[in-house]
């Protein structure tokens, strides 16, 4: 941030930007990955793909990941990188390192190959000749593994970004891959290509909510950088109008990302859609990406207006909160069920938000590693459940899974009950987390809507274990298939999901750590 | 660390029973006797702990252990046992380890014997646990971890209807148990302190009046729900008709007191100013309940049913008693808890046998003459009625007469006049529900035997079913005819309790 300056510019030169790299390396030797695999796409042989695209992704995202640590061991990291344009410090590193690890936990279910996922070729036609072929070929798509590495370089990106050009970026980089890898479910094909139509459109249409956004906000500011407009706001320069729409849509736009309600709609039908894996990336990594930026940006950018936006917010999260657990109420399938579920921890977690402190930050961090990991082990467990055609993902289908294979079934009740919250299971402490600190910031009423709408959701978890242990099976009922990959990623998650139950000490000090400076801006 | 031990065998016990059953304890019978075992050992410690519980102070908070858990969100491991919480201690070792005993003879039918005796072990973890809890959040784990298990028995081992009962059960106690968290968080957030004792002391210091207040109705919708206080019973008589005799000793015998005993322990100490508010209120649902229980139970065609809801009418009295926010009527209020959890065990035991040996619960089938046909039953059951509609002498007369004194004369910031008509309605309740248990005793134990039942044989209580209801007989009487053995333990802790030095 230093040697900007250094370079004086001969009139007509272009100055050359300044870019800490080991300050950026995580998102660096992602990106590179990810084109790497592309040139692995382009030059290697088909047989050979798939044994090289593993590994590089894993390499890669393990390397990001001990970058990270490393990055957040050595200094307390609190500083501005690439010209201003991304920020380094205690929040970014720990969402960073927690989509890293979440994204390695994805990996496993996307890698595994005992149970395809993807489509053989995405080009050919559900039900053409086309698509015969390349089934029987036994293709596998490989693209995925770049794709992937994109999003999540996108995704790392997001959160770490500090002005909104670049969040713009972000947002496009994480959501385009992801738009891509929702079409290429092997089964329900239809289905799988509707939701990745759905996705993108509304997808765009939520970007160019969030540039015309950052239109304004520039309109407003003369700068996109989220201090600058920080510090007008705080000055309280006219354009009061301009600078409100501009927080309005550049909120709708973020919203749209974590699906709050009212702009929730994609989500149900994308995670249904989407090949399970893609949904655990979902549910999981872009989850905690989209929190990162919109904390960001209200921490940061709005920090000032808190008392214009905060009633909104409100407003959002306990609509988010109800509806989420209301809706989920009458589902059938598994998948939507979750996806809604999703809908209404995204408003759980916005009450964190809403407290803006400190502890609603850390509170809030934790949360997001906790949630994570319980939700991607909950779609690892779903893409185990299957039958003839594919996953078992209608409710009816799991009945009486528990007697059949109790130990999957189980599992999946532990995920379940630590979605509700039940003590001794990281849902608790995390929602524990954030509610305290909403009470501590004033925020009781939207507490107590929090804790009503936990207990409705609890409903329709104790629905599913009904379903699996208390009914009768059928007589053709799914089989439960366990391979090793799949099965690591389940432990993986069962593990964290009890350790940060029982013993949440560590994290939560890593969470508060991360979270004492605050962003920088 | 007597306490520490106490919680950790049960647990050590339900996590041994996750090895594989081919090795370790194979067969139903051995599993039953390690249940025994098991809880006599916890039972054993309880005593302990009351052999070594310092009676000259027992409004000291003794035996504590006190450790750091997760610091970030000051959740302490901290125990400790006083004059309230020890009769509660020992009251759940034991009757946990009469259920074990009753089940080895008479196990119910539903599910596998390992996962029921795990089940009722972790149960009792969670039960020991909210009575010795001295950190909010820790109080509030154990009362949480109850209820799965508790859900997994009534679902499981049920009767025809057990899964409505289970759903109703856990829904409405997860309902309660969020609004308690609230009202949990509000109190911790504003006294910066989670820890019981320390709160205790301030009496409501550093909390502003309409803290107090939120709080106060937070914390107690929450636990009302437990209670249960009219009008958020509903869950209740289907829950304990459903479960099976284990779940349902359980359920009213300690259950129902974890709901009381946090009104108790904390929503009246850490907001008294909350507590006058509201108490006049509490005391009308309080009453209510009273009649209401009182009244349904004459209506009721089912033995169990009908036990279910006179635990709606006695726990009406023991909130009555809460209410009045008197040392003596707090005092009434604990006794009522212990004797409620003697008595109505013991008339869930046997509501058990005479299912077990009639095949119905329903009154008009079961006919009339048990004394008759099954003499050694029926004298139990009349024991059992008589000491519920509290008949002086046997346990039941004390927590009610208690809390209609306290009623008389309520705490000075409370309308005097408001609790004199509640004692006199609460009074009406009392001759009601000695109504409704004689006609219970009018309709099963005397009269003739049915003439299709004239010939059936039915078989004589066996030991362990004595096992399980004598130790019950004899404390009823103990407890009734010597009072002072609990109340000298209440009424220090109480006062402490209560801000009267």
């Amino acid at each position: 941030m230093s040697a900007g300056v250094h370079i004086i510019a001969a009139p007509g030169d272009i100055p050359a930007p300044h870019i800490e790299y080991g300050q950026l390396a995580p998102m660096l030797i992602v990106f590179g990955v990810a084109v790497l695999g592309v040139l692995v796409e382009a030059l290697a042989g088909r047989p050979w793909r798939y044994r090289i695209q593993v590994p590089l992704a894993f390499a890669g995202l393990l390397a990001a990941f001990v970058w990270t640590i490393v990055l957040a061991w050595r200094h307390e990291p609190f500083h501005v990188a690439a010209m201003g344009a991304l920020g380094v410090d205690g929040p970014t590193l720990f969402l960073q390192g927690t989509i890293l690890v979440l994204a390695l936990v994805s990996l496993l279910l996307i890698a595994e190959r005992s149970a395809a996922h993807f489509t053989a070729q995405a080009s050919a036609l559900p039900g053409s000749e086309a698509e015969q072929q390349s089934m029987s070929a036994g293709i596998t798509q490989t693209e995925i593994f770049p794709l992937m590495m994109f999003a999540v370089g996108g995704m790392l990106m997001f959160p770490a970004s500090n002005d909104l050009l670049t969040m713009f970026v972000a947002l496009e980089v994480l959501s385009l891959p992801l738009y891509l890898l929702c079409g290429l479910a092997r089964r329900r094909r239809l289905l799988s290509q509707e939701a990745a139509v759905k996705y993108f459109l509304l997808g765009a249409f939520s970007s160019a909510f969030f540039l015309y956004g950052a239109a304004l906000l520039y309109g407003y500011a003369g700068s996109v950088r989220l201090s600058d407009i920080s510090a007008q706001a705080g000055q309280g320069a006219g354009g009061e109008t301009l600078l409100l729409a501009g927080i309005a849509l550049l909120s709708v736009g973020l919203l749209f990302k974590l699906g709050a309600v009212p702009f929730h709609m994609w989500k149900p039908d994308v995670y249904q859609g989407a090949p399970t894996p893609i949904t655990a990336l979902m549910a999981s990594c872009t989850l905690v990406s989209a929190f990162g930026a919109l904390l960001r940006v209200y921490y940061v950018g709005f920090e000032t207006l808190r008392w214009d936006w905060r009633p909104a917010m409100w407003g959002v999260a306990i609509i988010t909160m109800v509806v989420g657990a209301v809706v989920a109420i009458t589902q059938t399938d598994i998948k939507r069920m979750l996806a809604y579920s999703s809908i209404a921890h995204a408003g759980f977690l916005l009450t964190g938000v809403v407290a803006t402190s400190r502890q609603g930050l850390s509170g809030t961090l934790f949360y997001l590693a906790a949630y994570g990991f319980t939700t991607i082990g909950a779609f690892a467990v779903v893409t185990m459940v299957r039958d003839a055609g594919g996953e078992a993902a209608h409710l009816s289908r799991w009945a009486g899974l528990g007697r059949r294979s109790p130990v999957i079934a189980g599992v999946f009740a532990f995920f379940l009950l630590a979605m509700a919250g039940i003590p001794l299971t990281s849902g608790f402490t995390g929602k524990f987390a954030v509610f305290s600190a909403a009470v501590d910031g004033g925020a009781t009423p939207l507490v107590v809507v929090g804790v009503l709408a936990s207990a409705i959701a609890a409903f329709f978890y104790v629905r599913v274990i009904v379903v699996m242990f208390f009914s009768d099976p059928e007589a053709d009922g799914p089989s439960v298939v366990v391979s090793p990959a799949t099965a690591t990623a389940v432990a993986l998650g069962l593990t964290v999901t009890v350790v940060l139950g029982v013993l949440p000490q560590p994290v939560l000090d890593l969470a508060g750590t991360a979270a004492s400076q605050m962003f920088v801006r | 660390m007597i306490l520490l031990v106490t919680l950790a065998v049960p647990l050590a016990g339900a996590l041994l029973l996750l090895l594989p059953g081919a090795r370790f304890l194979p067969g139903d019978a051995a599993v039953r006797r390690y249940g025994v075992a098991v809880s006599g050992v916890t039972l054993l410690l309880a005593l302990v702990t009351a052999a070594v519980f310092d009676h000259g102070e027992p409004h000291r908070m003794q035996q504590g252990v006190d450790w750091a858990w997760a610091p970030a969100i000051d959740l302490r491991f901290h125990l400790g046992v006083d004059g309230v919480s020890l009769p509660l201690v020992v009251l759940t070792a034991l009757l946990t380890f009469l259920c074990f005993v009753h089940m080895v003879r008479h196990p119910p039918s539903g599910g596998p014997a390992r996962l029921l005796t795990a089940l009722v072990l972790v149960l009792e973890v969670g039960m020991l646990g909210t009575f010795l809890a001295l950190d909010l959040l820790l109080f509030f784990v154990f009362f949480e971890v109850v209820l799965i298990p508790m859900y997994v028995v009534i679902a499981l081992w049920g009767g025809a209807g057990r899964r409505a009962a289970a759903y109703k059960f856990i829904l409405y106690t997860l309902l309660g148990s969020g609004v308690l968290l609230v009202g949990l968080l509000l109190v911790a957030v504003n006294a910066g302190t989670l820890d019981m004792v320390a709160l205790a002391e301030r009496h409501g210091g550093g909390l502003s009046r309409g803290v107090q207040i939120t709080a106060f109705v937070l914390i107690g919708l929450g636990l009302a729900v437990k209670v249960p206080m009219w009008p958020l019973h509903t869950w209740l008589p289907d829950a304990h008709t459903e479960a099976p005799t284990v779940g349902s000793v359980l359920l009213a015998g300690v259950l129902l007191k974890m709901g009381t005993y946090g009104f108790v322990r904390i929503a009246l100490p850490v907001a008294p100013e909350g507590a006058q508010v509201w108490a006049p209120w509490l005391g009308l649902l309080a009453v209510i309940g009273i009649v209401y229980g009182a009244l349904a139970c004459l209506a009721q065609r089912d033995l169990k049913r009908l036990i279910a809801y006179s635990s709606v009418g006695h726990m009406g009295f023991v909130l009555l008693g809460i209410a009045t926010l008197t040392p003596v009527g707090v005092n009434a209020a604990l006794f009522g808890n212990i004797a409620h959890g003697l008595i109505t065990g013991l008339l869930f035991f046997l509501a058990g046998a005479v299912k077990e040996r009639y095949g119905t619960g329903d009154l008009a089938a079961l006919g009339g003459g048990m004394l008759t046909s099954a003499p050694r039953l029926a004298a139990f059951l009349t024991f059992a009625s008589v000491a519920s509609l509290g008949l002086p002498g046997l346990a039941g007369f004390w927590g009610e007469m208690l809390a209609l004194l306290g009623a008389y004369r309520p705490d000075g910031g409370l309308p005097r006049e408001t609790f004199v008509t509640f004692m006199a309605v609460g009074a009406l309740g009392a001759v009601l529900t000695a109504a409704y248990f004689l006609r219970l005793l009018a309709r099963v134990t005397h009269g003739p035997v049915a003439e299709d039942r004239r010939d059936a044989v039915l078989p004589a209580p066996t030991s362990s079913e004595y096992a399980a209801w004598v130790p019950l007989v004899i404390l009823t009487l103990l407890v009734g005819l010597w009072p002072k053995l609990l109340l000298d333990l209440t009424t220090a802790p109480v006062r402490t309790l209560l801000g009267g030095g």
